[in-house]
């Protein structure tokens, strides 16, 4: 096997040295009946070349060469090639959690870096070290309240990302704690009037999007005031870290949970990508995951290492702040690689880009198709409610364009009909915003009333 | 300590690097956008008071200086490709680059996990595929693949625990631990509304089945055990336990952090574990990637499976794959879209670079690699459990501690001998544990260097204690204040403010 690095000989010669004449014999405390005997019903060793061949084939068989017009929660942005040059540096990739910060100042330095960025960004005290993912980010920030506030309950806009509200919905789940749902209003913000009705004395946080599962952006502010009037915290989710460029920071948060994919991380099909939680200084106790701090070694020179680990896992077992234990140090890095790329300026730039192309596209894919919730802003997505079925749409998009479409949102918000959300970003084409109209614009039937049915 | 007492390293020199912050100068730039083809549009127009007025200061720097910060900083990392990373049950073994470059593939890397299943059959073929061999690999009947890293699957696991117990009536109060495990383990178990009750060992290090009778009732919903626990030893009272477990009408979950001491040698679905999850970048060689992302599918038996989270990907009639999210008593979903799945991909790719022969020679070779470690250091280092292991050991430093030396004191001067440290003070039922787990990505060369610097360092603690307890002597820093950094945290960058 190639990456055994050892010859029939030398695991002899070990074997001997051990004292055992087979290596069955070091088994041996596995009982006799449960030992495997046989092979594993796997396929045989494969070369390197056919491992490539059998991938590239699988490859073949997804959409190649599409266009994308999709986002929700997932954003198809230019990836720099000068990430990819350095995360393959074994040094970074095959390198372990730092522990040992000695042999590990690149990492920790890195990742403090990352920190830093993130608080620029958010407009927050503090950020973690990564998290999984956005969706277990928001999930845990949601705990991180419970845990400061002492209450137990916790509010969500139906405006969240919905497989991010499922996702909070199983950790709540056995904790004992009730969630309750706010509705949005026809500009596809989230409804003051409800929202303020919905807080009890026992509601922990609410939790927001912004911009928010339609593309609209929140009156963060507006909201803050709602929630802190009544006692509880605001945790506002990020999906796309993009807008950050150039919407206004959600500085009135008390807790900020973003998804960082869109920074130089590739779409995956979902995966790995990076949550991160940043928060007010105040709060840093009870933030979960890892965290990196500055201090000196022994002859005063700057180094860093990771810290507060009082409230991990590994130190406080059940009463950890949460059962966390890896991180997604790659992908940070991946990010803060790509925010250096970009830069100050340059992240506006693309942002402006961004903000360009979904305006055009709203408007183009909105001449014969209604766009909803205009009258709140919106960064690079937007709603479009059509007369023909959504799949149907983003079925021919696809077979016939090679154009991935919008995100259909009947499943999830059935009160908006034949709606989906769509996606421009500085790699959509003009060209292809254009075809994606025409298909669009095809819609044989006349357009039904918008109805407003929100249920909380 | 002299050089020649050193084998594996020489002294070299690194460069110096600031942060990359203090790089910035305003105008430098790294990019260059495309032309755009629509409209330019006025962002205050556009986003009215929603605009962000100030921008956040990020670096501004050039390609070049981005090159160079990274790579200057990648060399003060110590990897599994500069060699030996003994760090006990994280399985640092060697990362296959066809992985990486599978991984790559513009159609994988690109999909988005929202197109249509028609134009996605590549990637869900890839997920069903690593799943059904993972179920092989297990002896279990079906598998989640969406947990993010191991105690992600930890919580998945007893979640499905808990639905089970719930769907015939009482999901019970109580979980069993016991005190080698994780730490990962009690604080899955309180995330998941269970009280934690602490299983203790017995002198063979192994479950006290006295004690685990005993404390086994019908408030107890199962047992998070590790098999090989912590200390490398397998627990040959499986049966027995499942037996007094499932007895009772109490589920055994297995943690799989230690499955690189058993695949294709044994099956935990064979033993009677219902539910365990793996670690794809431990046992099946997806990078750590300086810790993460990781990835860990949660395998279960049958009566366990109509409570995974949704979707999973299944097979038609006609051979197409689709997302199947009719699971009406799933616990729901655990994270957004379907886990990590470029962490799928490379899992993947390793199993079938090695096949059932290669597996199979890779258990044995991380096996006999711990076992000839434990027997060249046996006398020199405590051994505090006699019991055989198998693919790591734990000695305890108590010999050393004649001359004051701690376990962090021997790591801390194996850096110095080139030598990633061990797995410093855990597991916790040996008092001041030295855990080292090689795997099977270790020549017999490498191993007999480390056996080497591990004796001279056994040597020195006698000899020139002070040289090891100030270690290390050769690394770009000296040993860093870690309470300091704890009592007055600076966890971000600030510009110098004159």
């Amino acid at each position: 096997m190639r990456y055994l690095p050892k010859s029939p000989a030398e695991r002899q010669q070990m074997l001997s040295a051990i004292g055992v004449s087979s290596i069955d014999e070091l088994f041996a405390p596995i009982p006799a009946q449960f030992r495997l005997t046989r092979d594993l019903a796997i396929p045989p060793q494969m070369a390197e070349s056919e491992i490539v061949d059998w991938f590239r084939e699988r490859a073949n068989e997804n959409a190649t060469g599409f266009n994308i017009l999709l986002g929700a929660g997932a954003y198809n942005h230019y990836r720099p090639l000068v990430i990819d040059s350095l995360i393959s540096r074994g040094e970074w990739f095959t390198a372990y959690t730092p522990y040992q910060p000695e042999i590990a100042q690149g990492t920790l330095q890195a990742i403090f870096e990352f920190q830093t960025m993130i608080c620029e960004l958010t407009g927050m005290e503090v950020a973690n070290a990564s998290m999984y993912d956005g969706s277990t980010g928001a999930a845990e920030a949601v705990m991180m309240a419970i845990r400061i506030t002492g209450r137990t309950e916790a509010i969500l806009a139906r405006s969240v990302h919905p497989e991010y509200r499922e996702v909070i919905a199983t950790y709540a789940k056995y904790q004992g704690l009730p969630l309750t749902e706010v509705a949005f209003t026809d500009n596809g913000r989230v409804d003051l009037a409800a929202l303020d009705a919905a807080i009890t004395p026992q509601t922990a946080c609410v939790l927001i999007q912004s911009p928010n599962f339609f593309g609209t952006i929140e009156d963060v502010a507006a909201i803050a005031d709602v929630v802190h009037a009544k006692g509880a915290l605001l945790i506002v989710s990020i999906a796309e870290a993009l807008s950050l460029a150039i919407v206004r920071p959600p500085a009135e948060a008390d807790i900020v949970s973003l998804e960082a994919q869109s920074f130089g991380v590739p779409l995956s099909y979902g995966g790995p990508y990076a949550g991160v939680i940043a928060t007010r200084e105040k709060f840093i106790r009870q933030i979960p995951g890892r965290l990196v701090g500055q201090t000196t070694d022994r002859n005063g020179k700057r180094g860093f290492v990771l810290t507060l680990s009082t409230r991990e896992q590994h130190i406080r077992r059940e009463k950890a702040t949460s059962n966390i234990c890896t991180n997604q140090a790659l992908v940070a890095l991946m990010v803060n690689i790509y925010m250096d790329v970009y830069g100050r300026n340059g992240l506006r730039e693309l942002a402006e880009q961004n903000l360009a192309k979904a305006a055009y596209a709203r408007k183009t894919l909105g001449a014969n198709a209604k766009v909803l919730f205009e009258g709140a802003p919106r960064f690079n997505e937007f709603v479009l409610q059509t007369s023909e079925d959504s799949y149907e749409i983003s079925h021919r998009l696809a077979s016939k364009n090679k154009i991935i479409g919008g995100f259909p949102l009947r499943k999830f918000y059935p009160e908006l009909g034949n709606a989906a959300v769509w996606c421009a970003t500085e790699l959509t084409s003009k060209s292809a915003i254009d075809e994606a109209a025409s298909e669009v614009n095809q819609a044989p039937v006349a357009l039904p009333t918008f109805q407003r049915e929100v249920k909380l | 300590m002299s050089d020649k007492d050193i084998k594996k390293v020489t002294t070299n020199i690194s460069q110096n690097e600031g942060l990359i912050f203090e790089h910035s100068s305003p105008g430098k730039k790294a990019y260059r956008l495309r032309q755009l083809d629509v409209p330019a549009v006025d962002a205050a127009a556009e986003l009215g008071s929603a605009m962000r007025t100030e921008a956040a200061a990020l670096p501004e720097v050039s390609e070049v200086e981005i090159i160079r910060h990274f790579t200057r900083l990648s060399t003060w990392n110590y990897a599994v490709d500069h060699g030996m990373y003994p760090l006990g049950s994280c399985t640092m073994k060697y990362n296959p680059r066809v992985n990486e470059v599978v991984a790559r593939l513009e159609s994988i890397a690109g999909a988005h996990p929202y197109q249509p299943e028609q134009s996605a059959q590549g990637v869900l073929r890839i997920m069903k595929t690593l799943a059904d061999q993972l179920i092989e690999i297990t002896g279990m009947d079906a598998i989640t693949l969406q947990p993010a890293a191991g105690a992600h699957g930890e919580l998945t696991g007893i979640l499905l625990m808990r639905a089970y117990l719930e769907s015939k009536g009482n999901p019970r109060k109580k979980v069993l631990i016991p005190d080698s495990a994780h730490g990962t383990n009690p604080a899955t178990a309180a995330m998941v509304g269970y009280q934690v009750e602490n299983l203790p060992s017995n002198p063979s290090g192994m479950v006290d089945l006295a004690a685990l009778e005993a404390q086994m009732n019908e408030d107890v919903a199962g047992l998070m055990l590790t098999n090989p626990n912590t200390l490398g030893i397998f627990d040959e009272q499986i049966g027995k336990i499942a037996e007094i477990l499932h007895r009772k009408g109490g589920l055994l979950y297995m943690d799989g952090a230690n499955m690189n001491a058993l695949v294709a040698k044994a099956r935990p679905g064979d033993f009677g574990v219902d539910v365990m999850h793996l670690n794809l970048h431990k046992t099946f060689s997806t990078p750590h990637g300086g810790g993460g992302p990781g990835s860990g599918p949660v395998a279960c038996k049958a009566h366990l499976e109509p409570f995974l989270p949704k979707p999973i990907v299944v097979e038609t009639a006609d051979g197409k794959l689709r997302l199947d999210y009719d699971r009406p008593q799933s616990i729901g979903r655990v994270r957004a879209f379907f886990g990590n799945f470029g962490m799928h991909v490379r899992a993947l790719a390793y199993i079938m670079a090695n096949g059932p022969d290669g597996l199979r020679q890779t258990t044995e070779d991380a096996v006999l690699n711990a076992n000839y470690l434990r027997k060249k250091l046996e006398g020199t280092y405590d051994l505090p459990y006699a019991t055989p292991t198998m693919h790591e050991v734990v000695f305890s430093d108590k010999l050393q501690n004649k001359q004051g030396i701690k376990t962090g004191d021997i790591a801390k001067r194996l850096i110095d001998y080139g030598f990633h440290p061990y797995t410093v003070s855990f597991p916790m039922v040996v008092h001041g544990a030295l855990m080292i787990e090689p795997t099977e990505s270790e020549p017999l060369e490498e191993l007999d260097l480390f056996v080497d610097a591990m004796k001279s360092i056994a040597q020195e603690a006698i000899n020139e204690p002070e040289l090891v307890k100030n270690a290390p002597h050769s690394t770009r820093l000296s040993r860093l204040d870690e309470t300091a950094a704890a009592r007055k945290p600076i966890l971000r960058w600030k510009p110098e403010t004159n």
